[in-house]
């Protein structure tokens, strides 16, 4: 109850404060428009991205305490906060030196960047980067038992609490190192569902484009299906086919990840299909398809040299999305046990086998950690993926007006 | 009297690509009680732009930069949100130049109307609906107690267009901003429109600035006229010396656009076969017949005018003749030769011949393609050109239709001005090297000046490439000036057809005469003489009283 009590006493602080603030401004500046015409929300707003960044120095100042059991409770705390920080800041530079060099068109298109933007496609480049190279940079194997290092070392590198310099991110239960785990996991995790997300878009969007240049019955039936396949949900729905083909795989002879790309690829271009026959059908009331058609242009020239141009900014956007989505359905999968198998490390079996230490939280945070990784890893990409995808739409619904 | 509205040396500005760049520089505008004051220019001149500053109003990316909007003694530029709202819709009211897309298709014509009254605390709702019926009977609206009941889209164009005039009167404001009203009506429906305005404007002496580029319906609206030129204000006069003693050289140009006219053609031989003959066609959407048994022919080297209201049938049978919409009776013929009912069957050699030049240069050209992919590609497709043979016809091409081919080859359609993609347009017609063009309105939404650069352009390519043409349009004075023959129709049917020079003869059919004489002239009486003349106590039903 009084924390309730609390958290109601604090938000009407913030409100009384933001009101004083409101008025104390308009008093001070009287014919400033900004104070003037400002929405109480507005000032709320205000107050609250005050509290919330006081609140933020708070905890990184918790982290740097002299007394290292306190320090060690927000270490990740403070290291997500610094990382962020440093991150932003080499965000600003790229965007920096992207305007600087290169051609016109891509000094103009760093110009118009917003930072967040720049925050994401960094990030993309680096997870590309680790998922590219993993077999460099990561210090040990995927599925590496370090002989001779105890199981279950604590992330922070710091042995006073039970860490080991060598392994910062710590190991697992059976001794294999976790940031060389995490860095395989992004090949396996992100490029899966890189070519799932592929194939998933040549389907549905070679279909959804058909479907609305030919219109009539191939519409309808194609569209039918559609319903039908959306109907179900679609998790379940992977789920009962990967059980499936869990039995089929080894029979055949085929890897149950094949499997896994195909059903997900079929599953999510679904989706893309809507898209690409809605997008289509605005296309093709224009003029210029009118044209074509009375020129006599075969189908594959309209879809591919007329269509597609149009269409490319909201499949694009949808692209990252979609990537998104896959990405965590595939993650999904492997943390209930069908999807990518082990000893391959990917992020979701990772979350599923370190998800017991969180029961950890409340007395030693660091060992929590472990599992958070690969999940923030996740979280991260997909936060990343997103900034990119609404800065495209921005670009693209900007163009159109 | 002091002058209810005073802009002094406003400067307004538009953000695109991260700079600031002038749309309006240091005009001044002064408006009494009761005064209408006519703006005039093209598009991009920034009339609409000056009339919503008058509100104190800039577009989303816009500020006003400097100078001052006055308002009866409170500063609108620097007056607060507050006070604003206050006057906005109250004191101030706003014509939009759609009012199909600006009344909002949720709700029955008058909730909206009586929103603004109750929201001002002006009327109580049944008051201002009690009102609002006056208004609409006022304004000629059929069924007045009825029709505010109605959905935007259960009422005609030109109705919509009444009550929205009805609406921004609702608080009975000071002064009303007219954002070309009319300019996406008809010329009969127009009649009605600004028959309405002038006289509700007059009956509340109410100050209005009119928006508009149709010079011969500022002339009936206005007292005063002021014409913009990209920004800068041209010269201000009262409208009867303007019309008869323009100043400056830009204002004469505007009015010496309609001059424009083609010498007659001898008449066709008799017997000669027509290039397209159109033989007793009927077609239908869905089951609604659009056309019913349509004939009449077109012959080489000739200009043939289909004339009409919207919705009269004259671009369904443009459909008819490019296959688009199979005839449900009837056929088309080419050469004397019979075309298969839809394109679909048509083979290369007939779609070549019969090309086609769209309204919307905007929507009619691919805008991710370049100038010279959009037109090489008909050349490819039926003339088999690649590689240096494809770019020598292009350039070809594009100085045929006075582009220089350097210069626009590797541009994007969004790279050009609306008259440049009409030509375009007209450049990709003509790679076919076809003998029929089709032109669909393809004027209509240009501005006089770039328009009449059109019709010259399509002109001398007649003259020199003996293409035969059939131009829809609703606009009499284009027809006056590129057509030979004339096919007037209405409701799908054609009601009068012959050569130019007798359409404009009279004795005419009751549809054409009134057709003609809706055409606005430049002369200010024109509007109160017609009025007159029709009678003003149906002026609302003009169009079906004179059927």
């Amino acid at each position: 109850m009084s924390g309730f009590v609390t958290v109601v006493l604090f938000f009407v602080g913030m409100a009384v404060f933001a009101w004083a603030f409101r008025s104390v401004a308009r008093a001070l500046k009287p014919d400033e428009p900004v104070f003037r015409d400002m929405p109480y929300a507005t000032a709320f707003g205000y107050i609250f991205g005050l509290v919330a960044i006081m609140g933020a120095i708070w905890l990184y100042a918790l982290s740097r305490d002299a007394d290292p059991l306190v320090a060690n409770k927000y270490f990740f705390a403070g290291k997500a906060m610094e990382a962020f920080v440093l991150f932003t800041i080499a965000a600003w530079l790229f965007r920096v030196v992207g305007r600087s060099i290169g051609t016109n068109g891509s000094r103009k298109l760093f110009r118009q960047m917003p930072l967040t933007a720049s925050f994401g496609i960094l990030m993309i480049i680096l997870y590309s980067i680790a998922a590219i190279f993993a077999g460099v940079i990561a210090p040990y194997g995927q599925d590496e038992i370090i002989q001779g290092v105890a199981a279950n070392i604590v992330p922070g590198g710091n042995p006073a609490i039970g860490g080991n310099p060598e392994f910062p991110l710590g190991t697992d239960q059976l001794g294999r190192d976790l940031l060389s785990r995490l860095i395989y996991g992004a090949q396996n995790t992100v490029g899966i569902a890189f070519v799932t997300t592929l194939l998933a878009f040549f389907l549905g969007g070679s279909l959804g484009f058909l479907a609305a240049v030919l219109g009539g019955w191939f519409d309808q039936i194609m569209s039918r299906a559609v319903d039908v396949l959306m109907a179900i949900p679609s998790l379940i729905f992977a789920l009962l086919l990967m059980t499936i083909a869990a039995v089929w795989a080894p029979r055949l002879g085929i890897p149950l990840t094949l499997f896994m790309v195909v059903i997900i690829a079929v599953i999510d271009s679904t989706r893309v299909y809507r898209l690409a026959r809605a997008v289509g059908y605005n296309i093709v009331v224009m003029d210029y398809i009118e044209a074509a058609k009375l020129r006599g242009e075969g189908m594959g020239y309209l879809i591919f040299k007329e269509i597609l141009p149009n269409a490319t900014a909201p499949l694009l956007a949808e692209f990252g999305l979609r990537f998104c989505f896959v990405f965590l359905t595939i993650a999904s999968l492997s943390f209930l046990g069908v999807g990518i198998q082990p000893p391959l490390a990917d992020w979701g079996t990772m979350v599923r086998d370190l998800a017991q230490f969180i029961n950890f939280a409340a007395f030693a945070p660091q060992v929590a950690a472990a599992p958070l990784l690969a999940a923030g890893a996740i979280a991260l990409l997909t936060v990343a993926v997103n900034f990119v995808v609404d800065w495209m739409l921005h670009r693209s619904s900007g163009l159109k007006s | 009297m002091s002058n209810l509205l005073t802009i002094n040396d406003i400067y307004i500005e538009g953000r695109s690509d991260e700079v600031w760049s002038p749309i309006i520089n240091g005009v001044n505008l002064s408006l009494k009680r009761g005064e209408v004051l006519g703006l005039i220019g093209e598009s991009g001149a920034g009339k609409s732009t000056l009339g919503l500053a008058a509100m104190g109003y800039t577009r989303d990316g816009c500020r006003i930069s400097s100078g001052s909007v006055n308002f009866d003694g409170i500063d609108l530029v620097s007056a607060s949100a507050d006070v604003k709202r206050g006057l906005l819709g109250k004191r101030i009211a706003y014509v939009a130049q759609s009012a199909a897309a600006s009344f909002n298709p949720a709700h029955k014509i008058i909730d909206q109307h009586t929103e603004a009254p109750t929201q001002h605390g002006v009327m109580v709702r049944a008051e201002s609906s009690e009102d609002a019926m006056q208004l609409y009977e006022r304004l000629r609206l059929p069924n007045p107690h009825e029709i505010g009941f109605r959905y935007p889209h259960q009422v005609s164009g030109g109705q919509l267009q009444r009550a929205m005039t009805a609406m921004a009167m609702a608080c009975r404001p000071d002064l009303i901003i007219f954002d070309e009203p009319t300019t996406a009506l008809d010329v009969t429906t127009q009649i009605e429109v600004l028959a309405a305005i002038r006289k509700i404007v007059e009956d509340f002496d109410t100050a209005a600035i009119y928006i508009t580029h149709d010079l011969a319906v500022v002339a009936q609206m206005a007292d005063r006229v002021k014409v913009l030129l990209r920004g800068d204000e041209i010269e201000t006069a009262d409208t009867r010396q303007m019309l008869a003693n323009p100043q400056e050289d830009y204002t004469k140009s505007l009015w010496a656009v309609r001059s424009f006219e083609r010498p007659a053609k001898p008449a066709v031989h008799t017997g000669a076969t027509p290039v397209v003959s159109v033989r007793g066609v009927t077609a239908a959407y869905g089951k609604v017949d659009v056309l019913s048994d349509v004939s009449f022919d077109m012959h080489a080297g000739r200009t043939v005018a289909v004339v009409g209201e919207s919705g009269s049938g004259k671009s369904t049978a443009a459909r008819c003749i490019t296959g688009l919409l199979a005839p449900r009776q009837g056929h088309v013929e080419f050469d004397g030769a019979q075309l298969p009912a839809s394109y679909k069957q048509r083979d290369k050699m007939q779609l070549r011949q019969a090309q086609m030049i769209y309204q919307m240069a905007d929507t009619a050209l691919n805008p991710r393609k370049t100038i010279a992919e959009i037109i090489g590609r008909p050349v490819q497709f039926y003339m088999g050109l690649t590689g240096r043979a494809k770019t020598k016809r292009v350039d070809e091409l594009l100085t045929q239709i006075e582009l220089e081919p350097s210069q626009y080859r590797d541009r994007l359609p969004s790279e050009l001005s609306g008259g440049q993609k009409q030509r375009v347009g007209i450049a990709r017609a003509l790679a076919a090297e076809p003998k029929f063009i089709i032109c669909d309105e393809v004027t209509s939404a240009l501005d006089q000046l770039v328009a009449e650069g059109i019709l010259r352009l399509l002109a001398d390519l007649q003259d020199t490439l003996g293409l035969t043409y059939m131009f829809i349009t609703h606009d009499l004075a284009t027809v006056k000036s590129i057509a030979d023959e004339v096919v007037v129709m209405k409701d799908g049917r054609v009601v009068e057809q012959g050569p130019k020079a007798e359409m404009f003869q009279p004795p005419h059919h009751p549809y054409t005469d009134l057709l003609l004489s809706s055409v606005p002239e430049m002369d200010p009486d024109w509007l109160t003489n017609l009025l007159e003349e029709r009678g003003m106590e149906n002026i609302g039903d003009a169009a079906v009283g004179k059927m």
